[in-house]
């Protein structure tokens, strides 16, 4: 296989002769350039391209004769083509006439100030985007407590049960480990001073206070509140919102509110269930490490808490609840009409509940202690 | 009504992504009864103008009247109102992917009429039975292919009886017998229902065979070129972009339907 190959004849005044020969092929490597470009002084007239066995070629001679073209400035010399294979020239010819305009989407050679301008406008125009989002919920809502149904009751069991049960697993999982991470950290302590009892109070204080809202918030954030964006942020992309939309339905009322709905009333829920996991888990140190009996421990911890405590971790819960569905139906809506867009989404999703609820968490905490 | 009545016309409408303007000066009239053809080169704007008509987006400037309304300055209850009476099929189906077909198109049903449950099922399976799709109620869009895909949300589009009917490339997709037929079905819908149908499509044989009126978008000039009955642009437009398209590029006038 011979390798490509050009060979110049400058023999005629005021004309340059290239002429290829070999396989011009991307597995090749191309000969450099150079030599025709310096040929081409501006007393030459005309480029002449010819071919003298050249076998298989494809892109690579394409790109080869378009950066020599580029750099030959056409307006001053005529270029002739004929003697190459018609594929070639109609190829080039083909990438020639193609516009090259391409929109000017979000233009990059910006200035700073305009750059920061664009910035501060997105940003009204982001803040006006939540507060209409926040308004159409409460709309919603207010339609909702009317006594009109904007969405359909499968859906919304559909959802409860996959923010309840179906997240009961990793609930507990997750909660018995908590119980038991306090437990051990507080035994540590309290066994110098042979206070093993009060390991009782830790856990059922911690979690109930905060570990139970603040645990099951966060797995919920990652497993509810990502799908929601997801669903959402497919069905923009699939045009599904559009279709609402023009039908005269509210894509909140519809799709929105059920999200929403589900987890205020399963958050809670599972809250509790997660305090109850959570001092279990608690027990078992306790039982098998600090010879307290199992009566003994359960005892102290119900001597410890309050109905208004559990009230206090219900609280915040039931916040958590509404800004995880906020944050995945915002972030699904907001979407994209990209498959990657719907991936950012379900990430600033998962983002933006966690931050919400540790930022909630230390306000309510505070105003609760003040 | 007279058969002629200006059902939309758009006035001086500029469209735009931002600070980017896809098309400016856009001046047509569609009228009742008409099926209306948006023509012109992908990526020139014509899904976009459909958006702008069936309110997703806002018109940077100019003005869509639906007979004597000025669509974009009525408020949002108004507008409802219009869209109540347009059915629109999506350039990708758009049905809801949680619902099985049947739901999809009882949807819009249950939520603009009280009509008894077995009423709407009555209507729902007739109007699956026209896009040949009976008996596929319990089926989700995911288990349907493309094409089939494409008639169910025909199906819902029409679920309402509108008097719109806003086509994005019905035929994509479709093999030629299907869309033919397809083709047949909407010049059926457009006389029994006496709809106003308004259609993007490159396919000349149906532009050609059911096509009343039109309008040719420019990508590159960023305008309107024509506007008209595409048989009547054939034999007499000058623009040169306008003959090229309708003839396929040969510059041949003569109308060939299959
Ligand atoms: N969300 C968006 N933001 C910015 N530009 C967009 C957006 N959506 C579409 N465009 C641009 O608008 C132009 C027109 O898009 P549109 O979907 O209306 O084209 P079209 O005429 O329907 O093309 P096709 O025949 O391929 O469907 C394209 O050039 C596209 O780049
Ligand atoms: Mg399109």
């Amino acid at each position: 296989m011979h390798s490509p190959r050009f060979r110049l004849d400058c023999s005629q005044k005021g004309e340059v002769r290239v002429i290829l020969s070999g396989y011009w092929t991307l597995q090749s490597e191309p000969p450099n350039p150079g030599p025709i470009l310096s040929a081409l002084v501006p007393e030459v007239r005309h480029l002449h391209f010819a071919e003298e066995g050249l076998g298989n070629w494809d892109t690579r001679l394409l790109i080869f004769l378009q950066n020599i073209l580029n750099h030959a400035n056409t307006e001053q010399r005529a270029i002739h083509l004929e003697d190459l294979p018609s594929g070639v020239r109609d190829l080039l010819h083909l990438s020639a006439t193609s516009p090259k305009q391409s929109p000017s989407l979000g233009a990059n050679k910006e200035s700073f100030i305009t750059r920061v301008g664009n910035r501060v406008l997105d940003l009204t125009d982001q803040s006006i985007e939540i507060a209409t989002f926040i308004g159409e919920i409460i709309l919603a809502f207010m339609e909702l407590l009317g006594g009109k149904r904007p969405f359909k009751s499968r859906d919304f069991f559909g959802f409860v049960q996959s923010c309840g049960v179906e997240s009961l697993p990793i609930v507990s999982l997750i909660a018995v480990l908590v119980g038991v991470i306090l437990s051990f950290v507080g035994a540590v302590q309290l066994q110098m001073f042979g206070a093993q009892i009060y390991v009782a109070n830790l856990v059922g204080l911690g979690m109930v206070l905060e570990m139970g809202a603040l645990m099951s918030g966060v797995i919920i954030a990652g497993r509810i509140g990502a799908s929601y964006a997801a669903q959402l942020g497919t069905m923009q992309v699939n045009e599904e919102i559009d279709a609402l939309r023009t039908m005269g339905i509210s894509p909140v009322g519809f799709l929105v509110l059920p999200r929403m709905l589900a987890l205020m009333l399963m958050l809670p829920l599972l809250c509790i269930y997660a305090d109850i996991m959570g001092i279990l888990g608690g027990s078992i140190i306790g039982v098998s490490m600090l010879d307290l009996s199992l009566i003994e421990f359960l005892e102290q911890t119900r001597k410890t808490l309050t109905l208004n405590q559990c009230g206090q971790g219900l609280l915040k819960s039931s916040i958590f609840g509404v800004l995880i569905g906020f944050a995945g139906c915002l972030r699904g809506m907001q979407c994209g009409r990209s498959a990657l867009a719907v991936g950012a989404a379900t990430t600033s999703a998962v983002v933006t509940s966690i931050v919400l609820i540790v930022v909630s968490d230390s306000i309510i905490t505070y105003f609760l202690y003040r | 009504m007279s058969a002629t009545a200006a059902a939309i016309t758009v006035s001086d409408l500029t469209m735009a992504y931002g600070s980017f303007v896809l098309q400016r000066g856009l001046d047509f009239t569609i009228n009742q009864g008409d099926i209306f053809v948006i023509m012109g080169g992908s990526g020139c704007g014509k899904s976009t103008l459909l958006r702008h008509m069936i309110g997703l987006m806002q018109p940077a400037q100019g003005e869509i009247w639906y007979g004597k309304e000025n669509f974009w300055k009525l408020d949002e209850t108004d507008r409802a109102a219009i869209l109540r009476k347009a059915g629109v099929l999506y350039q990708s189906g758009a049905l809801w992917s949680s619902m099985t077909l049947g739901e999809n198109i009882a949807l819009p049903l249950a939520h603009y009429t009280s009509l008894a449950p077995k009423v709407i099922d009555e209507l729902v399976s007739f109007k699956l039975s026209l896009v040949g799709l009976a008996g596929f109620e319990s089926y989700y869009p995911a288990q349907l292919s493309g094409g089939m895909r494409k008639r169910a949300a025909l199906a819902r589009a029409i679920a309402l009886d509108p008097d719109f009917l806003f086509f994005d490339e019905p035929s994509a997709g479709l093999d030629p017998i299907s869309a033919r037929n397809l083709d047949q079905l909407i010049q059926e819908l457009c006389e029994g229902l006496g709809a106003t149908v308004i259609i993007v499509t490159h396919e000349l044989a149906s532009i050609y065979a059911i096509g009343t009126n039109s309008v040719f978008l420019d990508g590159e000039k960023k305008t309107m070129l024509a506007t008209g009955d595409p048989k009547m642009l054939l034999k007499e437009c000058q623009e040169e972009t306008v003959v090229q398209f309708l003839t396929r590029g040969t510059g041949k006038r003569e109308v060939r339907t299959v």
